[in-house]
């Protein structure tokens, strides 16, 4: 086709106009563009920069070890083990089942253990190592670390790990630590990061879970910089973390081994104490477990073993075990009688073997009767009769009232688990309780300690330090904390009228001194070590008036849960009281016989610090102490922790 | 017009031809290669390898390959486009019939040497065909319903073939690039009226069949398009790219973090951080005034062809030259809209900096066509 020269003319004027507009689109396009660029990169360069660094800085924590636990002698009651485990990197690995394979025929693994990691290997990025075995044996490490050359990828990691060197002794004191679980995250709001970690422990029972705070630490932090896939590529800073405080506690790791080898495998507690400062220098429940096992994960058979044993292994009874105080509490009752000014000097009661109170008859143990008796008669042989007398004239309110003086239906703040606060109880409580009024009865129940009264071995002992001081003695668990003394509580004074706290340390100094006291077979014979104390019997069950008229069941002759507990508190020595102890024995029968020597053992052996010589005891009892000793020391084992390979 | 119409005298001949190219261009196109090299370079780790270096090689070939076209007088390249065009549609079946599924899409034929990506050939194919058809047709048919036709088929056949491979991106490119050619070839205002009017239309018909059984786009695209519209609603999934790119841009400032001290790209969390995403590597690295420096290169090629076109008053050539020059808008701009999140990810690659064999070779080979028209134009 022939184009004339006009036609070419026009056309190119109309590209050009159609160009030109083109273009001009084109270039305010790019002006558009350039406004944007401006608009990310100036305008909001700031967000943008932060956003970019959140993706490549990732902070991890660094967990901070937890602090130590120490007896009052520095002795560790908890520290912290290296643990080993074995892990393996895949993309450093190669063929993973041929490794794993090998890792295999070189230590024992469970056939799960290894389906577990295979299935982490397969979840997990190439470069994430997986840990095949935890808390690995030095033997096992050592075989790893020979045969790396055939194992590639796998390498043994060294972690802390808690371990209780003391083993099953302080198993309630201590408590343990666990991993956190999703259960203890839900109790916390806004749990601290640290927590997140896994395999992070924190305390669970004990003065583990109480101190928790000071234990703990606060985590350190490294700031890495991470590729898009998690990759750590460099650290780029660090913060190291704070240890968790060490901290000492009151008690004597060589007196509570002692007291748990000698409450050994009855159900029975014992709390020995300071009288002047309140310090807990032995706070045992007996039968115990090993806290270890805990750590580690405890197996379901061990686990049942210890929920399913009918003596509560792992119930702490020193604070938690409430019991009616029994006979240990008729000092409360004379002191509350005392000091309303209620008995004259040569007062006495005339005791039948029973009392009738409203219509009900109220028997005293000894059926045939004490005839008359006066206040240190009547605690010294343990006579009912005259505190029923006693508590008719005095009241419940003034009885109630005498006992939380003394610590009792008071809860103590003590760092363990589940403390009780038992009850001291008045008319008050029992409105509110059982919607019913006070009886006269009550009163009398609770004169000898039985009825609504309830109190924990601990509340015992705190009760026989104020009496023996005169002072409201406080216990106290932490000594210190990082090295810093943690100041007694308490200690002033109870303003009760110091000769009426004579009469009561008189009268129970009968009760062990006294040839016809009821824990005269459990005196010591050493002058300077001479104690002061109170049994208790406590029942269980109700006698019936057909039984009593038959003759009461001999405890012996009863099922174990129906028997009698067996009490029976003191203080020593008599003229400077040091020690203040408590022991109860679970349906143990009669405080003179099933607690009274414990208690007896336990105070010397503080007394002396150690075993206390024969010359302590009865001539004759020495015979028996002799190999009761004997079998003690061989029983109790070397304090060291057995079960794990150390380096 | 023909041979001999053309003013021959004024046509420099041999070496001479050299001298005539349009120098500036040819800078321009180094230039932006040149930034293409230092971003492979960084964004593997400082290292030659894998991709700048065989990047600069093809670049010397494809630069050597431009000055050859350009050697050779316009009107023999004129007389190849009806040739060239059914020779690319016919690649284009090929690749529906024997190609290599790559990324999801059947896109290249593997020659053995290089894989070819007919879609690309196509986009200048296009416009040569184009170009031909409007210097051969009388300017006063040229709004003629029949002759409108035509050229639309032209267009859409190559556009249906890319977009079931499927390749949007392209398609559109090819839509686009086709449309814009016969607007400049001076087709009737109504016309594009009723298509841009139909085309949204038809915008809101994809959208609507979305989960029906006539569903006309993919899920993939759909989704693509949501998070576009959208990226924060998935920013682990696919608003993942967006997102992160936009960080990289951002993060740069004014002046950038430093060359190879971009942490979103050296870290891995730019995706296709060599080839689609490749500008926000350098946004990252040299800030605003990068940035802007490039685009400023590319809107000085756009200057300089859309004057070699004005200037030349051969109608296929100025015809060509302003497609080309077109053509390269639409590559980067969609590119730079795309990691800038004003349009979806699309997949088109940054013209002469993505890393990618075809599309240089292919781009310079174009930019072969439009230095022979500037080296042969008629004054």
């Amino acid at each position: 086709m022939k184009k004339t020269r006009a036609e070419t003319d026009f056309s190119h004027r109309r590209i050009s106009r159609r160009a030109a507009l083109l273009g001009g689109a084109q270039l305010l396009f790019i002006g558009g563009l350039a406004a944007r660029m401006r608009y990310l990169q100036v305008d909001q360069a700031d967000q943008f920069r932060l956003l970019a660094e959140e993706n490549r800085i990732n902070v991890r924590l660094i967990p901070p070890a937890r602090g130590e636990v120490f007896d009052r002698n520095g002795m560790r009651l908890a520290q912290n083990a290296p643990s080993y485990r074995i892990v393996i990197v895949r993309e450093d690995a190669g063929d993973v089942d041929a490794v794993l394979d090998r890792l295999a025929t070189i230590i024992e693994l469970a056939p799960e253990e290894l389906d577990r990691t295979r299935e982490e290997l397969r979840r997990s990025p190439s470069f994430l190592p997986v840990t095949i075995a935890e808390d690995v044996s030095w033997k096992d490490i050592s075989r790893v670390s020979v045969n790396a050359p055939a194992l590639p990828g796998v390498t043994p990691e060294v972690g802390l790990s808690r371990i209780y060197p003391q083993g099953s002794d302080f198993a309630h004191v201590l408590g343990y630590v666990g991993p956190v679980s999703d259960y203890d995250l839900s109790k916390i709001t806004d749990p601290e990061p640290v927590l997140r970690i896994p395999r992070f422990q924190i305390g669970k029972v004990g003065v583990e879970t109480k101190l928790e705070p000071l234990l703990r630490g606060k985590a350190g932090a490294k700031r890495v910089e991470v590729n898009a896939a998690g990759r750590v590529m460099r650290e780029l800073s660090r913060k190291e973390g704070t240890p968790g405080a060490d901290v000492q506690l009151t008690v004597d790791a060589k007196l509570q081994g002692y007291v748990q080898a000698r409450l050994a495998s009855e159900s029975a507690s014992a709390v020995i104490m300071d009288c002047d400062n309140g310090d807990v220098l032995a706070c045992a429940s007996a039968p115990t477990f090993d806290p270890n096992l805990f750590v580690r994960g405890i197996s379901v058979r061990d686990y049942s073993s210890l929920t399913e044993n009918k003596y509560r292994p792992l119930a702490s009874k020193t604070v938690q075990g409430l019991y009616p105080p029994g006979s240990t509490f008729k000092m409360i009752t004379a002191m509350a009688a005392l000091e309303a000014g209620l008995i004259g000097p040569d007062d006495t009661v005339y005791c039948p073997g029973h009392l009738e109170v409203s219509g009900r008859r109220f028997h005293c143990w000894k059926r045939a009767g004490h005839g008359w008796v006066d206040l240190q008669t009547s605690l010294k042989r343990s006579c009912d009769v005259y505190y029923y007398d006693l508590a008719i004239k005095v009241g419940i309110e003034k009885i109630s009232d005498m006992a939380r003086r003394f610590g009792l239906g008071v809860k103590h703040d003590v760092p363990m688990s589940a403390v009780a606060q038992g009850l001291a109880p008045n008319m008050e409580w029992k409105q509110q309780t059982y919607g019913q009024s006070w009886r006269v009865g009550d009163t009398v129940n609770v004169s000898i300690g039985q009825g609504f009264m309830l109190s924990s071995p601990m509340q015992l002992a705190v009760m026989t330090a104020r009496l023996a001081t005169g002072r409201a003695v406080e216990p106290r668990l932490i000594k210190s904390v990082d090295g810093v003394e943690q100041p007694p509580r308490g200690g002033e004074s109870l303003g009760m009228n110091e000769n009426n706290l004579r009469k009561m340390r008189r009268a129970m100094n009968a009760v062990v001194n006294d040839r016809r006291g009821t824990a005269y077979g459990s005196r010591i014979i050493e002058d300077a070590m001479r104690m002061a104390g109170k049994t208790g019997t406590s029942q269980v069950r109700n006698i019936t008036a057909a039984e009593r008229r038959a003759g009461v069941i001999r405890n012996e002759d009863l099922p174990w849960e129906r028997r009698d507990h067996a009490l029976f508190v003191n203080f020593a020595p008599i003229d400077r009281p040091k020690y203040a102890v408590a022991v109860v024995v679970e349906h143990g029968g009669g405080g003179s016989k099933a607690a009274a020597p414990i208690a007896r053992d336990i105070t010397l052996q503080a007394l002396y610090g150690g075993p206390p010589p024969l010359e302590a005891y009865p001539t004759k009892d020495r015979e028996r102490i002799e190999a009761q000793q004997q079998e003690l020391q061989r029983m109790q084992p070397q304090a060291s922790f057995v079960g794990r390979d150390q380096a | 017009m023909s041979y001999l119409e053309y003013n021959v005298k004024s046509a420099p001949t041999g070496l001479r031809k050299i001298l005539y190219l349009n120098w500036p261009v040819a800078l321009l196109l180094a230039s932006v290669s040149g930034a293409g090299f230092l971003m492979l370079y960084s964004v593997a780790g400082g290292s030659f390898s894998p991709w700048a270096e065989p990047q600069m090689k093809r670049f010397a070939l494809g630069f050597v390959l431009m000055l050859g076209v350009a050697m050779v007088p316009i009107w023999f390249w004129r007389s190849l486009a009806g040739l060239g065009y059914l020779m690319t549609v016919a690649l284009l079946v090929g690749v529906e019939l024997f190609g290599t599924v790559g990324m999801g899409a059947q896109r290249w034929i593997d020659l053995g040497f290089m894989r070819l990506q007919p879609s690309e050939l196509m986009k200048i194919t296009l416009v040569m065909f184009l170009a031909a058809y409007y210097d051969w047709l009388p300017a006063k048919r040229t709004s003629h319903p029949f002759w409108v036709l035509l050229p639309v088929i032209a267009i859409l056949i190559p556009t249906a073939l890319v977009l079931r491979q499927p390749d949007l991106g392209t398609s559109i490119l090819l839509l686009a690039a086709g449309g814009g050619l016969m607007f400049l070839a001076g087709v009737h205002w109504a016309y594009f009226a009723v298509v841009l009017t139909s085309a949204i239309g038809l915008v809101t018909a994809v959208f609507r069949s979305r989960g029906t059984s006539w569903q006309l786009i993919q899920d993939y695209q759909f989704r693509r398009i949501d998070t576009f519209l959208d990226p924060s609603t998935d920013p682990l999934g696919a608003g993942y790219h967006i997102t992160q790119s936009k960080i990289a841009l951002g993060s740069g400032g004014w002046t950038g973090r430093g060359f190879m001290q971009g942490t979103q790209s050296r870290l891995n969390f730019l995706p296709e951080k060599h080839t689609d995403f490749i500008f926000t590597t350098l946004a990252e690295e040299f800030g605003f005034l990068g940035g802007i420096s490039l685009l400023g290169l590319y809107a000085l090629i756009i200057v300089f062809c859309i004057w070699s076109a004005l200037t030349n008053k051969d109608r296929f050539s100025s015809l060509l030259t302003l497609g080309i020059a077109l053509n390269f808008f639409l590559f980067f701009a969609v590119n730079m809209s795309m990691v800038m999140g004003l349009a979806p990810v699309v997949g088109v690659p940054l013209p002469l900096v993505s890393y990618g064999g075809s599309a240089m070779l292919v781009l310079l080979l174009a930019f072969g066509l439009m230095q022979s028209a500037h080296v042969h134009r008629l004054r």
